[in-house]
């Protein structure tokens, strides 16, 4: 006999465990970093009183703060003078600015190209081959997902660096005289690396949303006349879309919070913004600051995510 | 085994269940006599599965009463139930062979392993599938599932079989041949058959007595002969077979009998039992199957009422021929079907033709 | 299937760079030049002789070990509770509940790490194994949440009833009928978010007090040049192991799949 009270308790009572577990683990210390970054900081603690502060530090730089150079119209003047490169000196003096700024650009260019990279291989897999070996062909793309992040990152170390695997390889065949050193170039190889760890995850999602497109409305399409071509534009696409969105999310997400790439790729020369976390948690123990510079990591993230996501609604819901 | 006909088996007291804001039983009463095979027929979403998982117990009910065998069912667990279900799906465990599956049910039982085998292999042998027993359980075919979910009910010998839409999977064929061993098996076994259907040709066809459901609500409860010739609204007549509706107007009334004047059929008197109960079916109408219309071939004659009619449209069905025929000087077409013997012609559309019918077979929707 | 050779040679391609530097794995773990660059010198097993004679790779496997054993199993068995009340019951605020327990695969690990470490040090809890358990668990909820929840919704509601109704108690019947069919699924849970914990390397760095655990104790050995073809031998190992560990988790999950009768829909994720 189940009434409904009873089968409300009853699935209360399941989800109480991961429920309360995952409140701990993440939502208390979440809330914890918010309330730090807007406590006063000193080495190794933080005290009341509430303030900006911290926040307000994010945008210090070498001269002086941003903010203030915005309160009194100097980087305004630059900006009508087009003084790009004098914009370009501000920000790149404004350690926090310039981390945040390049963890967003290296996670955009590793979007861009995993999901550009994967797009025609989830169509490939989705349209072009049978459906008994499907499985197959997935479980061919994820399986590097699945071995050790360290490893595959590490692995690029030893691929693009001096006298590496390319360096060598182009060296012995005679087609370069000097070493390339990719990895010189550290935001460069950074992309690279992180392109190639995030592949698999970009193919999936677009997939699942290829699988669920109707191919009797591609016939039907292709039927009224209309070209492969302008077929995939007009349906194939837009009901794709989903899966894209998926992909970007979760590619975006965790690249622009990656911290072991810059370690081993960059040398810790090109910090991103997560290798600055652990600087000013860890090193400086400063938790205030840590903790502002992670909440703002956080909601520039979000924001921009939402954003893509609002955007997307627009995209499509104007085609319809 | 033959349980008495006339004892009741189930009962139910004013049922009322909502989900949510929706009300899917509106006060459901009516009894289901011991050793009978009866069905609840209606149209999807009526309530009818709710109302069979309100016997097993799987469904809670928010005001009345469910009695199996006199006992109040409020407080027994759908283990504890005397019921067994036969489900939609068949719910066979995949994990298990058919004779696991058969013998789920003996767990408890104190007998001993040879006398549960005997009784699983007597149970098999009961719905055709002896020496089945080892197969592995997906790899039947729909009716064989359909056959073990029945041996795995009826081995327990439940004072109750619910069958929910059991034939609903099958194709054609196979659902008509199940009709009859579903029959059988009944008549063998002597237990109280609950069937849900949407099917009405398959309700008339197998119970002893049918409750139809509109919306939460028993609209009629009778065995299929009443229902088919004397339906007690304008619904239940629509739902079950073909039902011509032909308005009337009320001329006068006498002793729960009326005078109708029928458009194109002219006035007739009908007694008291050729009126449907219920009092809203809107314009008065009356209703006539199509069977109890006769087309008459060239150098035919007949007793019963005619009228002249003109053929409209002309569908041939191998054994019969079903006639849509316009009633002479009105625009009310009527459907009716003749058997196709040997040297009857197939007649054409736009032939006038004469109709006979019989006042007995009419029913007054007010 | 249409001809599509263009997007074949694509996706052989594709396949190429994703193959590509995991080949370089066996290729220079066998190399017997300490230097990782062409051309190949010669056939040597001694990196895998020098990285098996390190003590500090045994402390970090058995605590690797501890902790990605214990993850995989919490992990699951809160799966299992959470995928259960989800596909099963109805209940308020299911959504908003179930998308905040899905909340860490979307959040950067980097933020999971640090904010509980601030909160760790808050409270004065001293970073151990433990911390890195806790750690993983958050990490790795989410995964079994997911595949549970695969497994429990290609479970016909029926057969629980049908079991009800044979005359077994909710317990008994969760023990005859709904373990067993998903079994395969708690297995496949419990291989992946093993993968997935024994892999982790900033929870394990971060909350593990430099602790020796797998994944830094790697990190660590990659700085060294001279140490690189030691870890390439041990890489080799690694993913062998994984995929290993993947064919079965896939063995387990389309036999589930096959033996419940329903249809193959999709990988891991």
């Amino acid at each position: 006999m189940q009434t409904k009270s009873s089968e409300a308790r009853t699935g209360w009572l399941l989800i109480a465990p991961p429920a309360v577990v995952t409140f701990l683990l993440l939502a208390a210390p979440l809330v914890t970093v918010l309330v730090y970054s807007v406590l006063t900081g000193s080495r190794g603690a933080v005290s009341l009183p509430v303030t900006g502060e911290n926040y307000y530090n994010i945008f210090r730089t070498a001269g002086g703060n941003i903010l203030e150079k915005l309160g009194d119209g100097s980087v305004w003047d630059m900006l009508k003078m087009r003084n790009w490169a004098g914009i370009a000196d501000i920000f790149s003096s404004a350690p926090f600015l310039l981390v945040i700024g390049r963890a967003i650009f290296v996670a955009v260019m590793v979007t861009l190209v995993t999901v550009l990279l994967a797009y025609p291989i989830a169509y490939f897999v989705s349209f072009h081959v049978q459906s008994s070996k499907k499985s197959l062909w997935l479980f061919l793309i994820t399986i590097p997902f699945w071995t050790s992040y360290i490893i595959r990152v590490a692995l690029w170390r030893t691929i693009l660096g001096y006298d590496g695997i390319v360096d060598s390889s182009l060296m012995g065949l005679g087609i370069m005289d000097t070493q390339l050193n990719v990895l010189q170039y550290g935001v460069t190889s950074i992309i690279i690396t992180l392109s190639h760890a995030y592949a698999p995850f970009a193919v999936l999602p677009i997939f699942v949303s290829l699988e669920k497109v109707d191919r009797s409305l591609l016939e039907a399409g292709q039927d009224l006349g209309e070209s492969k071509w302008r077929t995939f534009l007009r349906v194939t696409l837009p009901l794709s879309m989903p899966g894209v969105i998926a992909a970007v999310l979760i590619v975006f997400i965790p690249t622009a919070g990656d911290y072991v790439t810059p370690e081993l790729i960059g040398a810790g020369k090109v910090p991103m913004v997560s290798n600055f976390v652990e600087t000013q948690l860890l090193k400086s123990r400063n938790f205030a600051m840590g903790s502002a510079l992670a909440a703002t990591a956080m909601i520039v993230v979000a924001l921009i995510s939402v954003a893509f996501l609002l955007l997307n609604r627009r995209f499509i819901g104007g085609r319809k | 085994m033959s349980a008495d006909k006339r004892q009741t088996m189930i009962e139910f007291r004013d049922i009322q269940k909502y989900y949510g804001d929706y009300h899917a039983l509106r006060g459901i009463n009516g009894t289901i006599r011991a050793g009978e095979f009866f069905s609840l027929l209606g149209p999807s979403g009526c309530g009818k599965t709710t109302l069979l998982r309100t016997i097993a117990g799987f469904e809670g009910i928010d005001s009345g009463a469910v009695l199996i065998d006199g006992k109040d069912m409020s407080s027994v667990p759908a283990n504890m139930r005397p019921t067994n279900m036969v489900f939609q799906s068949y719910a066979i465990f995949p994990h298990m062979s058919v004779a696991e599956n058969v013998a789920f049910g003996l767990r408890r039982d104190p007998r001993s392993k040879a006398e549960k085998a005997a009784a699983v292999e007597e149970a098999l042998g009961m719905v055709g599938l002896k020496g089945y027993g080892g197969r592995a359980a997906h790899a039947l075919s729909g009716g064989q599932r359909q056959r073990v979910a029945l041996a795995r009910a009826l081995i327990l010998k439940p004072k109750v079989l619910l069958l929910d839409e059991p034939l609903s999977a099958l194709d054609k064929k196979m659902r008509e041949h199940m009709q009859v061993e579903l029959i059988k098996l009944q008549r063998q076994v002597g237990i109280t058959f609950i069937l849900v259907t949407h099917d009405q040709e398959e309700a008339l066809v197998m119970s002893d007595r049918i409750a139809v459901m509109f919306e939460g609500q028993i609209a009629q409860l009778a065995d299929p002969e009443t229902l088919y010739r004397r339906p007690n609204s304008r619904k239940v007549a629509d739902f079950i077979g073909t039902m011509n509706f032909i308005p009337c107007e009320i001329l006068s009334e006498n002793a729960g009998g009326y005078e109708v004047d029928i458009k194109g059929l002219g006035r007739v008197t009908l007694s008291a039992d050729q009126v449907a109960s219920d009092e809203n079916s809107g314009t008065p109408a009356v209703g006539l199957r199509p069977e109890a219309l006769t087309l008459l071939f060239p150098g035919q004659t007949s007793d019963e009422r005619k009228v002249p009619g003109k053929i409209d449209e002309v569908i041939y069905f191998g054994d019969m021929t079903s006639y849509d025929v316009f009633i002479g000087g009105t625009d009310i077409e009527v459907r009716l079907s003749m058997r196709n013997v040997p040297g009857r012609p197939v007649m054409d559309v736009g032939t006038g033709v004469e109709l006979s019918w019989s006042p007995s077979a009419l029913v007054l929707f007010r | 299937m249409t001809k599509a050779p263009g997007l074949k040679t694509y996706a052989i391609l594709y396949l190429a760079f994703l193959y590509g530097p995991i080949l370089v794995l066996p290729l220079f773990a066998f190399n017997d030049k300490a230097v990782v660059s062409f051309p190949l010198s010669g056939f040597t097993t001694k990196w895998f002789g020098e990285m098996w004679a390190d003590p500090n790779l045994w402390k970090a496997l058995k605590n690797s070990l501890i902790i990605s054993l214990s993850v995989a199993t919490l992990s699951t068995v809160l799966g299992l509770f959470a995928a259960r009340s989800s596909v099963r019951y109805q209940w308020p605020f299911k959504a908003p509940v179930m998308g905040f327990i899905m909340l860490p695969l979307v959040l950067p690990e980097m933020i999971i790490a640090m904010s509980l470490l601030i909160v760790l040090m808050a409270l004065g809890i001293p970073l151990s194994i433990f911390t890195v358990i806790l750690g993983h668990l958050l990490i790795c909820t989410p995964f079994s949440v997911a595949l549970m929840t695969s497994a429990f919704q290609s479970l016909d509601r029926s057969l629980e009833e049908a079991a009800l109704d044979l005359g077994e108690t909710p317990a008994s019947t969760f023990r005859l009928i709904i373990l067993p069919l998903v079994m395969p699924g708690i297995l496949s849970s419990f291989l992946i978010t093993f993968t997935i914990s024994i892999d982790e390397f900033i929870v394990a760095n971060f909350l593990g007090s430099g602790q020796p655990i797998l994944s830094v104790y790697i990190f660590g050995q990659f700085r060294f040049p001279a140490k690189v073809p030691s870890m390439l031998a041990l890489g080799t190992i690694l993913v062998g192991l994984s995929i290993c560990l993947l064919a079965i988790a896939e063995y387990f999950r389309r036999r589930g799949i096959a033996r419940i009768g329903g249809k193959d829909s999709g990988g891991f994720l």
